[in-house]
């Protein structure tokens, strides 16, 4: 009888996950010249039905609140499909005495599609924690050797921004950033009072048209998903170019499972569920790339176990898991009745802040270490449901007085939020969870989460200073909580805790700011990291981690920027290594 | 705001127009974008609304009680002109979160005016509508009269509510004079103001 032998396809890479850093080494990898597939645990993004870009609430039944008004408050039927804070048949657990909230994405582009489009540059202190205040560990790189790679993806995927030689905030490649709203204008007034360094914001959107993509339209809606692709997304700028090579192979409804390794002791193949036959499958590749997010990417090699690493792959160190952080974050509104005189006017903007404070104290003697910037929004926004509630509240009554102390109300406040620097500490990490499994059978995380004495200073210091911005330009802090019903049943709001974290206060629930990273570090000792200075696995050389997993520490600096510019490095080393034979 | 307005039109097809031609980027056609927004106007005038979760009586006074709420004015019109009723049953149909306290509420106002005037509310008076409402509309009172904690809580759930419904629509958006969700080919900043 004829032996035939089935002729199995062998991809060059397997990139998991198509958010930031898959994204980007996705287009550098094929346009290197290599075959690549890509595994997407959700489905393609389609523009044309998925993006609400300038719909108005009455255009819609549920003014964006979704069925049941269950999606009030930080999710929107208006909100690009981005993710989700709870994911059907796929829990995760807190353990006793810990909280943590998860956002997850499930489509191409992942949380690229509805990210705020931050794009700082970490510092050259930012690589050197250890060497500038004694605590927790160096990255094995320097700015100095990033920044190439922060000078390609801002030059490609565009980013507005100013020069201002910030201690600490490097400047970058930048297109001009747009002028102040009214509302920025005011608080840049309280901070030059303050000596608090306030400058033009540094976004990932086009204040002018570049590489193929046209320019923005200032309708604020970033978050919606932009039509003319003018903000960066993955899925609209890194996926397309690299299908375009040919040499590109998206595998989508493909929730990974496990790495598995040759008799090489090499990764050869990843396994999947293909959600839509619930059926196990595998790809091959000479190479992984592991790019789920942070938490995905620790449980998926946690998860890849082996007579050879009994722990997980990429884990004889054990640091798999561990060094979990996300950012410090706090927020404060304030009420400003100046900004009652404002006329009627377009102040939307880009989909994001025109300006924010860096940190202003970098170098000097503070009551905790490290440091944050702030953020802000509000103004004459697009209206939407739940604006009006505290003016209602406060005010009472009803008919025409209410009806003008609204409008009177509307477009006065900011919201001022802090992103600051958390330090790793012991009790704060992720591992599977012993007895609970998604609804594939793949085993989940279990969460711990302590913030560290040094995390809850720098909050109480945000809360400090956004008070005396507010009280400095003339407004009032808003110190509103909705009225909770008579007895003790908690009413309308129950609903909503369960979907997603309270903010506000004096410091954010973990992983609600959406930083969650560090769980795969990176490090020259194969005892003390998983993966090296080029995001290579020690243990295993054809496998590397190409999204926040290696970061060694979590500056105040939000991490996408980073991401893509490691994971473009990372992509050039394999690009290389395969030259060399390496791989 | 209409969205076929000449201004959108002739941005989205310059934008469209800078995009070179043989670009991979996934950018949406201007007639596509046009498509999908028809479809939602299209959905959305599917003839009058049949209340989902109120019987006839309750949504009769579901619409006074908005538009006393939010009442039409020299500006603009009011809550009823504006969807609230609609938006108040769609969601209350769907949560029953929502559904308690309004139901409740309705049925206390009108078991209050018939105690006292022997009438619903909607067959009283302006003057004892006036009266039963003022009761329900502050704190205090149910701070003097702990029978009133739950009215008076209720009365503050339909309230936001009415707002919500009131200041999404098309005329509470344009009482309130936001005049963005365009397109511009570069952003103004701020006007100028005194204090600002």
């Amino acid at each position: 009888m004829l032996q035939v032998s089935p002729r199995r396809k062998v991809y060059d890479v397997c990139i998991i996950g198509s958010g930031a850093g898959g994204g980007t080494a996705a287009k550098v990898l094929t346009e290197g010249g290599l075959s690549a597939v890509m595994l997407e645990a959700g489905p393609r993004l389609n523009p044309v039905k998925d993006f609400k870009e300038h719909v108005w609430p009455f255009q819609l039944p549920h003014r964006g609140v979704g069925e049941g008004g269950r999606l009030r408050g930080f999710l929107s039927e208006f909100m690009a499909p981005n993710g989700y804070w709870e994911v059907p048949g796929e829990p995760y657990t807190t353990a006793p005495g810990s909280s943590f909230a998860w956002f997850r994405s499930r489509i191409e582009g992942g949380r690229t599609n509805h990210w705020g489009r931050i794009a700082l540059r970490f510092g050259p202190a930012d690589f050197k924690p250890h060497s500038t205040d004694g605590v927790g560990d160096d990255w094995p790189i320097t700015y100095e050797e990033l920044a190439p790679y922060y000078d390609k993806v801002e030059s490609y995927i565009g980013v507005f921004g100013s020069k201002e030689n910030v201690p600490n905030a490097p400047d970058g490649v930048f297109l001009p950033p747009p002028k102040p709203r009214c509302t920025e204008t005011l608080v840049k007034k309280a901070c030059d009072r303050l000596n608090i360094t306030c400058i033009p914001s540094r976004l990932a959107i086009l204040t002018k048209s570049l590489n193929d993509r046209g320019a923005c339209h200032y309708c604020g809606q970033c978050g919606r998903g932009c039509m003319s692709a003018s903000n960066f997304s993955s899925s609209q700028v890194m996926i397309p170019p690299a299908a375009s090579t040919g040499r590109f192979t998206m595998i989508t409804g493909a929730m990974a499972r496990e790495i598995v390794l040759g008799s090489d002791g090499k990764a050869e193949a990843v396994s999947y569920i293909d959600k839509a036959t619930n059926s196990e499958q595998r790809v091959y590749a000479r190479a992984v790339i592991v790019a789920a997010s942070s938490c995905e990417s620790a449980r998926l090699l946690l998860n890849s176990k082996s007579s050879t690493f009994s722990a997980g792959l990429a884990n004889s160190s054990g640091v798999v898991g561990r060094y979990l952080t996300d950012s410090v974050g706090s927020r404060l509104v304030g009420q400003f009745p100046q900004l009652e005189k404002v006329p009627p006017h377009n102040h939307d903007g880009v989909g994001g802040m025109h300006m924010y404070m860096p940190w202003w104290l970098f170098g000097k003697k503070n009551d905790f270490l490290r440091g944050y910037h702030i953020e802000m929004g509000g103004g004459r926004d697009m209206p939407g449901v739940g604006q009006f509630t505290r003016v209602c509240e406060e005010h009472e009554g009803y008919g025409v007085r209410l009806k003008q102390a609204c409008r009177r109300d509307y477009g006065t406040h900011i919201g001022f939020s802090g992103r600051g620097e958390m330090i790793p500490n012991e009790d704060s990490f992720c591992e599977i969870d012993p007895s609970v499994k998604d609804q594939w059978g793949i085993p989940v995380l279990r969460f711990h989460w302590k913030w560290g004495e040094n995390d809850l200073k720098m909050s109480d210091h945000m809360q400090a200073t956004f008070r005396s911005i507010i009280e400095t330009a003339g407004g009032t802090v808003v110190n509103f909580q909705p009225r909770t019903p008579p007895a003790a049943s908690s009413g309308a709001t129950a609903e909503q805790g369960r979907q997603q974290p309270q903010s506000g206060g004096r410091i954010s629930t973990g992983g609600e700011i959406i930083h969650e990273l560090g769980t795969v570090r990176m490090g020259d000792n194969p005892k003390k990291s998983a993966v090296n200075r080029w995001c290579q696995a020690h243990d295993v050389k054809n496998v590397f981690v190409a999204d926040a997993a290696p970061f060694v520490s979590n500056p105040d600096k939000n991490p996408t920027l980073t991401i893509m510019a490691l994971s473009w490095r990372t992509s050039e080393y394999l690009l290389d290594q395969v030259k060399k034979g390496g791989i | 705001m209409r969205i076929d307005d000449p201004s959108r039109r002739a941005v989205l097809k310059s934008l469209s127009m800078s995009v070179a031609v043989g670009s991979v980027l996934r950018v949406i056609p201007l007639q596509a974008a046009e498509h999908a927004h028809h479809m939602i106007e299209t959905e959305k005038a599917a003839g009058p609304y049949t209340p989902k979760f109120f019987d006839a009586h309750a949504y009769k006074l579901l619409q006074a009680l908005c538009d006393v709420i939010i009442p039409p004015d020299a500006d603009s019109g009011g809550a009823v002109e504006g969807g609230a009723p609609e938006f108040i049953d769609l969601l209350a149909s769907e949560n029953s979160d929502y559904q308690k306290p309004l139901k409740e509420f309705l049925t206390w106002i009108d078991a209050a005016c018939t105690r006292k005037y022997g009438n619903a509310w909607l067959e009283c008076d302006k003057s004892q509508q006036t009266e039963v409402l003022n009761l329900v509309a502050y704190r205090k009172n149910a701070e003097q009269d702990a029978s009133l904690a739950w009215p008076v809580y209720n009365f503050g759930f339909l309230r936001n509510f009415v707002a919500d419904g009131f200041f999404t629509s098309k005329i509470g958006i344009s009482y309130l004079g936001y005049k963005g969700n365009t397109y511009l080919a570069e952003f103004q900043g701020c006007p100028p103001v005194p204090g600002v």
